[in-house]
């Protein structure tokens, strides 16, 4: 079942100071020479692909009134690039005249969709031109026996979902961002969300993709097919690839079956053991019908009720350590002697009250100052031990707490796919600080086998560290792909995969 | 110390207030097969109950019912809010179940019950039917005061006083028990029912009635005709000049 969504599609960016750009945040990072600079007879070429009101130019995009500062600036207001041009295409079309043409004149472009990516994927880093989706946004085609969706990348999540409710069927994923993000930037970035325990990840939700590649060739490859073994399995490359190997214009997606009851219940629970336990007689008891586990700490509870729920009371009473929430598709009831306290959502307005607590979360995060995200993979029962070992190592050093470094240091996640949301406040934009939270989380992560992105994907984020995270083997064959690919290397440049 | 007060809280099912209601295919109803839950405003009228119960916990609150078989998870609901013990009224087909005959109900088994009830606390309305007129008329059948459209309520030494939500302001009213409350969204914000709760309201007793036990005739007195969806909103256009606005009303819209 789907609900309303929960984040504003406001385009203004939360906080009121910009971040810096990330050029000078980050200069590390150098322009790559071999592009070329945005001219006059670029603007006049695009002036014949597009009609005027689908191209954005502003000569001056730093300053702070500028009309491209919310397609420079990411959602977490972290990253800001310098692109004095955004394009919106409206056609698969334009979209390889676009690339065919930037390709020609070593042009960098950057693809973007909703802007709810949390690693800086979708913003540019220097000046390259943003080509956003949005306008590309109409369902091209749905197959009522399959459940088969053929769609344009630029069509919302929750859109598309409201498009399949009354015939019955569901989009496979779900995540807080539903209201905003654009299904081409799902795929691209491999998102997973709350939904992955029961409808697995999009590299199997997937059945074909439509690619514009970077020199403006257009891969069609719409299958509607559920099986299809002849040859290669490209689609499979650019599911999660960002932007950095074609852009993604069509998406043939598998949708299943929309649950006709729904449930959902929270419990309080005093350990993390507990929470493993809980989840474990969960799958026990409910086993298919269990579609969604997430668990959260106590302090995440503070942040939200603070910063978004002020009006309202929390379910449970009392202080305990954590909270899991547990939606189930039917309607058994759920008996778990393993939770201290817990309470069952009676009608649609307190599943939605219930979910409100889980999918807030990150939005109080950066309501609540500058916001580090981290979403880290690890095997389940060690979860939890990175926030409590982040809260020791930094709370030592007198650097937690109001007033400190670091305000609010909280976890909640996907107990069933291994995820962990590691989430803290900074203060201010302090370079050095965000440096050492990063090498803390990555370097544990990577220290306990662990993934240092299980669904956010690099982009920008954590591309200094993909040399730790992966082998010289497994980087120099994706540089090996990309650059068969994308040979100008103009695609999304500078994120993703490190340079030698 | 006043006597502890009898509570009576006639509860509905109803469709779920966040399912996209859709009008069936023989246009005579609206599709019944999707999610069904309390009236939000009837869970109001339970949390009401519930909060006078934890001030005066020798309170004794009774959820009633009126509809089919499914009424009773309403009422298991009601029960695991915070109610004592339930009441359903069983009807074969509760499309045809109206409010007069569901206040005819509810006054039938107030003069069947050995110990009477000091009050009657209900939603304002259904939202499925939107008719606001069971407490009235269940108020009038009984001859008792009636203070409706409820967003505060005080009980002292049997005397009660209610601050109504009406289109000037707030007006506030003062009563003798027994008497009806209707509530109004802001009275208060219903409580969740907690997993130990649900627990214990499976063991809460929910007695099963029928219309002709308490002798009352539930026949409709007004039959639906036709139901439809409102006319779908025609997209605007631009216009190039005045002349071709005029042009357009007299001829296209006809309201010149």
């Amino acid at each position: 079942m789907f609900r309303p969504r929960f984040i504003h599609t406001s385009r203004t960016i939360l906080n009121r100071n910009l971040t810096p750009l990330t050029r000078v945040k980050h200069p590390e990072f150098k322009r790559n020479p071999s592009f070329a600079q945005i001219e006059n007879k670029h603007l006049e070429f695009f002036k014949t692909v597009l009609a005027p009101n689908n191209i954005l130019h502003d000569t001056n995009p730093d300053d702070t009134s500028s009309s491209l500062i919310p397609y420079n600036t990411d959602w977490f207001n972290l990253y800001r690039g310098s692109s004095s041009l955004c394009l919106f295409p409206t056609s698969t079309d334009q979209v390889s005249q676009i690339l065919k043409y930037c390709n020609k004149n070593k042009l960098a472009v950057v693809a973007q969709g909703g802007r709810t990516g949390v690693s800086g994927g979708a913003s540019p880093v220097f000046d390259e031109i943003i080509v956003n989706t949005s306008k590309m946004n109409k369902v091209r085609h749905f197959d009522g026996v399959s459940g088969v969706a053929v769609v344009d990348a630029g069509v919302i999540l929750e859109s598309l979902d409201q498009y399949l409710e009354p015939k019955g069927y569901t989009v496979p994923l779900d995540l807080g961002a539903k209201g905003s993000c654009q299904i081409g930037g799902n795929v691209s970035t491999n998102a997973g969300g709350l939904r992955l325990m029961k409808f697995g990840n999009l590299h199997g939700n997937v059945l074909g993709l439509e690619v514009v590649l970077p020199d403006g060739t257009v891969l069609e490859n719409l299958s509607t097919l559920r099986k299809d073994n002849t040859g290669y399995d490209l689609k499979q490359l650019f599911i999660g690839a960002e932007g950095t190997l074609g852009l993604i214009t069509g998406i043939s997606l598998l949708t299943p079956r929309r649950p006709k009851a729904v449930n959902v219940a929270m419990v309080a629970l005093d350990s993390f053991e507990a929470v493993q336990d809980a989840f474990v007689m969960a799958k026990e008891d409910l086993s298919e019908i269990l579609s969604a586990f997430e668990f959260w700490d106590h302090d995440s509870v503070g942040v939200v009720k603070r910063e978004m729920m002020q009006d309202t009371s929390y379910p449970i009473e009392g202080k305990h350590a954590f909270y899991a929430l547990l939606e189930t598709q039917g309607s058994r009831l759920l008996e778990n002697g393993v939770a201290m306290d817990g309470v069952m959502a009676q009608d649609a307005k307190q599943i939605n009250a219930i979910w409100s607590w889980r999918e807030k979360i990150p939005e109080s995060i950066s309501k609540s100052g500058t916001a580090m995200t981290y979403d880290v993979a690890m095997e389940v029962p060690l979860l939890y031990k990175l926030v409590e070992d982040a809260k020791d190592h930094f709370g030592k050093k007198g650097l937690l707490g109001p007033g400190n470094l670091y305000s609010n240091l909280l976890g909640f996640g996907h107990v069933g796919d291994g995820n962990l949301h590691i989430m803290a406040n900074l203060d201010g934009f302090d370079h050095d600080g965000q440096e050492a939270m990063d090498e803390f989380v990555f370097d544990w992560t990577m220290r306990h086998n662990g993934s240092i992105t299980a669904e956010h994907g690099v982009g920008v984020s954590k591309v200094n560290y993909m040399k730790r995270a992966k082998s010289d083997v497994q980087l120099q064959l994706m540089r090996t792909l990309k650059n068969a690919i994308d040979p100008n290397g103009i695609m999304n440049p500078y994120k993703v995969i490190p340079d030698k | 110390m006043s006597n502890p007060l009898r509570i009576f809280v006639p509860v509905k099912r109803v469709v779920d207030y966040a399912v996209k209601v859709r009008v069936n295919p023989a246009k005579t109803d609206v599709d019944r097969n999707v999610k069904h839950s309390m009236n939000p405003f009837d869970e109001i009228a339970v949390e009401e109950a519930v909060r006078i119960k934890e001030k005066s916990p020798k309170t004794e609150i009774v959820a009633i019912s009126v509809g089919t078989t499914k009424s009773q998870e309403t009422l298991r609901t009601a029960l695991a809010m915070g109610a004592d013990r339930a009441v359903f009224v069983e009807v074969k087909d509760d499309s045809t179940l109206q409010p007069l005959a569901v206040a005819k109900l509810l006054k039938a088994y107030a003069d069947k019950e050995a110990d009477k009830p000091d009050l009657f606390i209900l939603g304002k309305q259904a939202i499925d039917d939107d008719a606001n007129q069971t407490g009235q008329m269940l108020a009038g059948l009984l001859k008792w005061p009636q203070t409706t459209f409820a967003s505060k309520v005080d009980i002292t030494d049997r005397i009660l006083k209610v601050v109504r939500e009406i289109d000037g302001g707030l007006e506030t009213v003062s009563t003798k028990l027994p008497a009806i409350i209707t509530t109004d969204l802001r009275l208060n914000e219903p409580r969740y029912a907690s997993l130990p709760n649900i627990m214990k309201a499976k063991k809460k007793p929910l007695i099963k009635l029928t219309p002709e036990d308490l002798g009352i005739d539930i026949s409709p007195r007004i039959q639906t005709l036709k139901v439809e969806e409102p006319a779908k909103r025609v997209g605007g256009r631009k216009v190039a000049s005045v002349d071709e606005l005029v042009d357009k009303l007299r001829n296209e819209a006809k309201v010149l």
